[in-house]
């Protein structure tokens, strides 16, 4: 049986990038990569890098730096942020990145995501959907509604509807990213996630509100979720990954002890 | 030194990178000649069996796998590795390799919960021992990401399994050798050790006991 995922997101955002391909080799506690290697060795299934892509400028940057991450760690880690073109995709995947997120680009010109697919496979294509809870109207008639460049514009998509749309055009994977529950600490948008997670048939990551090891728990039993994305929970301190997981494990959810 | 197969399929280099972490030098090459003189080979590689097949049918890599392995040089397959090794597999329904008597098959499933891809970790079961699977713990998990599995003909062939709505072959292997459906590579601390173990393997299966090894599968 397959175990659930703990995913942990890095938000590497281009000053803090700069900053830490100059220290790669210190160990710097405040490096990503160092970070990175932290995590793969407490015990993180996988890994998410996000908006490290974000200016073309910068792309350069980026490629080392998941060169870098991928010298280091030995799961698979996905990127994310500013990514438009197969190029870009095909670039990071060669650099060693396993998986490439899509999300903006992807609302902007739906057939991004068929053609990163067709060049980098389904089960290397994560479709990432920012989303907010607007209650049921005839356009939204799930009550969520996607939204992109980090929540400040709306798009009229339907959540559920373009989850079965990103499935449909060859996303492997889709991540569930509640704009309400992010940063609360109150926990995952369970209503949400599962009502995704139960419309396809692609595995779905919760990601967005992770507060306590109930939390995760929740995402996987009420929200169906396949994995459960953390970031402040462990960036502070107050969890490790191994804490977490020995928690779902206790509740009796399968995730990988061994490591 | 250890020649890791180049037949433009996936991502080479993380199969590289996780042989230097555990102080394994290799080089990559899509060179036939380069297999004779490999102490060992990794046979690697993502994607598609049809592709895979055309790809090692011009390039003479094919022929140059079948060779080293029948000269006795040690060979590790990853993931397709694994799958063309065989005889035939029912993605595009190829002729394979055929240095392994059996066919690489789909998941079929009623239950529409399991998903295909079968990606993540799961658990792997020895179920005969082998050198690679020295140490393998009862509940160890490694990587997988992949629609197709082995289905080796012959018991002896088949190493360990893993459970995806029933269970399914996951190492193939016969005298030097062996392959996996999971990645190693991507497998953290247990898949970085099996490296390190086909690093040191020197192609000597543990005896078969009776008649178990030829019973068919």
């Amino acid at each position: 049986m397959l175990s659930k995922r703990l995913i942990v997101c890095l938000d590497v955002r281009e000053g803090k990038l700069a900053k830490s391909i100059k220290f790669v080799d210190t160990k710097d506690i405040g490096d990503p990569v160092a970070k990175a290697r932290q995590y793969y060795l407490d015990g993180a299934d996988e890994l998410v890098f996000y908006d490290i892509n974000a200016s073309r400028a910068n792309r350069d940057i980026t490629l080392k730096f998941v060169e870098a991450v991928a010298a280091q760690i030995f799961i698979p880690f996905s990127v994310g942020g500013g990514i438009r073109s197969i190029e870009d995709a095909t670039k990071l995947r060669l650099a060693g990145a396993e998986k490439i997120n899509v999300n903006s680009a992807a609302v902007k010109r739906k057939e991004l995501i068929s053609e990163i697919s067709g060049a980098i496979g389904a089960q290397s294509t994560i479709l990432s959907m920012d989303i907010k809870k607007t209650g049921r109207t005839k356009a939204i008639p799930s009550g969520y509604e996607i939204v992109i460049n980090d929540g400040t514009v709306t798009t009229g998509l339907d959540a559920v509807e373009w989850a079965k749309t990103g499935e449909k055009l060859g996303a492997g994977e889709l991540v569930v990213n509640s704009i309400d529950a992010d940063g609360t600490k109150d926990g995952y948008e369970l209503t949400l996630t599962r009502m995704i997670a139960d419309s396809v048939g692609i595995p779905v990551i919760a990601s967005g509100g992770a507060g306590k090891p109930e939390h995760l728990y929740d995402a996987f039993a009420v929200g169906h979720a396949d994995a459960a994305l953390v970031a402040s929970i462990v960036h502070y301190g107050e969890y490790t990954c191994r804490q977490l997981k020995d928690y779902l494990h206790s509740r009796g959810i399968k995730v990988r002890l061994h490591y | 030194m250890l020649a890791i197969i180049d037949y433009g399929a996936g991502n080479i280099r993380s199969v590289q990178r996780a042989c230097a972490e555990t102080g394994i030098r290799s080089f990559i090459t899509s060179n036939p000649a380069d297999l004779k003189n490999a102490e060992r080979i990794i046979f690697p590689g993502v994607g598609a069996a049809p592709a895979t097949m055309q790809n090692l049918n011009r390039t003479g890599l094919g022929a140059a796998v079948k060779e080293a392995f029948a000269a006795g040089i040690p060979i590790l397959g990853i993931c397709l590795g694994a799958q063309v090794v065989l005889e035939r597999s029912e993605e595009g329904d190829t002729t394979c390799l055929g240095i392994i008597p059996g066919t690489t098959v789909r998941f079929k499933f009623q239950d529409k919960s399991l998903k295909i891809p079968h990606i993540g970790w799961n658990t792997v079961k020895a179920t005969q021992p082998h050198p690679l699977l020295e140490g393998l713990g009862k509940d160890d998990e490694f990587y997988f990401v992949h629609s197709y599995y082995p289905q080796p003909a012959m018991r002896e062939n088949l190493f360990a399994v893993s459970d995806y709505g029933g269970e399914f072959c996951c190492a193939v292997g016969k005298n030097n050798y062996f392959a996996v459906q999971f990645h190693p590579e991507k497998s953290g601390r247990l898949g970085l050790e099996m490296l390190s173990r086909f690093a040191k393997w020197d192609d000597k299966l543990p005896a078969q006991s009776g008649n178990r090894g030829k019973q068919k599968c």
